[in-house]
């Protein structure tokens, strides 16, 4: 728990605050890739290389450049007239409130199981991809599956919209 | 004496950190570093402003500056001072914050992709077990503040330049990173020094470098041609095409963010032609086995140097593709082929030393080209031209 640490989390619980409290839906949309990066940072920390870099690959320089994509592509940009706030918010935080709890119960009793003389383990790219090939075959396997129908399904949809439009 | 001029730079560092007390010498040492290439690589960005615009001008049989020193040597400090001294403005319903951070977060992830690069033997800023990984994860942030800029101006011009941008870069950026999976999966490892130790090694005095196999060749074609669309150069620069669209998603920036997106653009130049010199070229190795004797960074800015004389050189040759023909050819023709080279390459690692898989891989890849080409050809019924209201 070091001053490293403390900065990336009020960096990342920053960003996420941002995301939720502006008003501009392009402006929380880039709060939330400063979260994300927080998370990448996060895990740089703890050594994690391989996770580190995927997450900004995947997460900034995909999921966010969707993100905005699809707000400027419909009218989200706008400032919403009703305000941003819904109006099932009690429901909303009795939610929230709950699933805090779950997760805050399972971290707390995994950490009470670890030793105060754990390391976190060093683990190169080499040991991910050899575990990835061997043990964690099928779950890739699937994920490619998964990947494929994606693709194919957006081409999809990006074709039927063509030819309705040309009718 | 040949050790001490390849590991000079490498002893400077040693010397001036150790006046240092111990606990403060790797802070200062990456420091030193960090602010070598801060300062080395805005230099050669100014010389490559001059040899572009020289070496435009020769190749359209014109002159290029010649009046500001000595063949003009001297027009890109001209051009700095101006663009200092040049108004600042920003359109009154700009996004104020977000239109200050995009040249700021372009030229911040453009300059982290150096720390990666060996520049020579024992040079490179972190020897990162996922270097390339690092890399292409800087790429990726690049893109963000194009868009940030893109969209922050409230100028139509802009939003479309921005839009095509990001859209040319995510197409590009898997050929891209499909053209590196290649070199990963002969050398074993990600990191960029082994990659450049793997080519290090000489055959009856010729190197090992990657490009002189033919799933490296065709792998480094594809990746300077991903390079070229992903620093938005031409054939590829419709997002910034000056009789397009104004000028794209730099439209609303003047004086000095103007000249921060031009210097983000010629390093990003710089920084991914280094990556290809480290993948294929062979990074800070010699051509021939009796040329080691010159120090190694010499070797690497060398290559760079060249690698963007050849960027200049395709600007002043190609013309520019449009949109839907550049996303073509990125999907249906380029993404194809890497895939079929990641096979080829597959095909090279398990059949063997010997010159039979010289001949077989060399065969798929040059059918496959050949067919794919004649096949797409065929397809556009090219006939003679005709004209639609002149006749």
């Amino acid at each position: 728990m070091n001053l490293v640490f403390y900065l990336l989390a009020a960096l990342t619980v920053a960003g996420g605050l941002a995301a939720m409290l502006l008003k501009n839906t392009v402006h929380c949309a880039l709060a939330l890739t400063v979260a994300f990066a927080g998370l990448a940072l996060l895990y740089l920390d703890l050594d994690a290389q391989f996770a580190g870099f995927a997450q900004l690959l995947i997460y900034v320089g995909a999921v966010a450049i969707l993100v905005v994509f699809a707000i400027l592509l419909t009218k989200g940009s706008e400032t919403p007239k009703d305000g941003v706030f819904s109006r099932t918010w009690l429901a909303g935080l009795a939610v929230a409130a709950a699933v805090f709890a779950v997760l805050a119960w399972s971290i707390l009793q995994s950490v009470s199981r670890l030793t105060q003389a754990a390391k976190a383990p060093a683990v190169t790219v080499q040991q991910i991809g050899v575990a990835l090939i061997s043990r964690y075959v099928l779950p890739l396997e699937i994920v490619a599956v998964l990947l494929t129908v994606a693709l194919i399904g957006a081409v999809i949809v990006a074709m039927h919209e063509k030819e309705g439009g040309a009718q | 004496m040949i050790e001490t001029s390849d590991q000079i730079f490498v002893l400077l560092l040693h010397w001036l950190v150790s006046f240092l007390p111990a606990p403060w010498q790797p802070v200062a040492s990456a420091v030193l570093c960090a602010a070598a290439i801060v300062c080395l690589f805005p230099a050669l960005f100014a010389l490559a402003v001059w040899l572009e615009r020289k070496g435009l001008g020769r190749m359209q049989n014109r002159l290029g500056p010649n009046r500001v020193g000595p063949f003009g040597l001297l027009q890109p400090i001209a051009d700095g001072i101006k663009s200092l001294t040049k108004e600042d403005i920003v359109p009154l319903s700009a996004d104020a914050a977000v239109h200050f951070l995009a040249p700021v977060v372009l030229v911040v992830t453009v300059f982290m992709g150096f720390a990666v690069l060996p520049m020579g033997r024992n040079m490179v800023l972190v020897d990162l077990d996922a270097g390339l990984l690092f890399y292409f994860a800087m790429g990726a942030s690049t893109e963000l503040a194009v868009f940030m800029a893109g969209w922050s101006s409230r100028n139509k011009y802009s939003l479309l330049g921005a839009m095509r941008a990001v859209a040319q870069m995510i197409s590009y950026e898997v050929v891209l990173l499909l053209s590196s999976v290649v070199v990963v999966m002969i050398t074993g490892s990600l990191s960029l020094t082994r990659i450049v130790e793997a080519q290090n090694h000489y055959t009856w005095g010729l190197p090992h470098w990657y490009i002189f196999t033919p799933w490296g060749l065709a792998g480094f074609v594809m990746y300077a041609i991903a390079a070229t669309a992903e620093t938005n150069r031409s054939p590829f620069d419709l997002p910034e095409g000056e009789s397009e669209l104004v000028a794209g998603y730099h439209t609303e920036y003047s004086g000095f963010k103007f000249a921060l997106f031009f210097l983000g653009e010629y390093v990003a130049m710089f920084s991914i032609s280094g990556l290809g010199t480290t993948l294929f070229l062979g990074g800070w190795s010699a051509p021939f086995s009796f040329l080691t004797w010159v120090p190694s960074w010499i070797w690497f800015f060398s290559k760079l140097m060249l690698s963007i004389f050849v960027f200049i050189w395709l600007r002043g040759t190609l013309p520019r593709l449009r949109q839907d023909q550049l996303m073509n050819f990125a999907w249906k023709f380029v993404l194809p082929m890497c895939l079929l080279n990641l096979l080829v390459t597959g095909l090279w690692r398990f059949l063997g030393d010997g010159w039979l898989r010289w001949v077989v891989c060399s065969a798929i890849l040059l059918l496959a080209y050949v067919g794919i080409a004649l096949g797409e050809q065929r397809k556009k019924h090219i006939g003679p031209r005709s004209y639609r209201y002149a006749e």
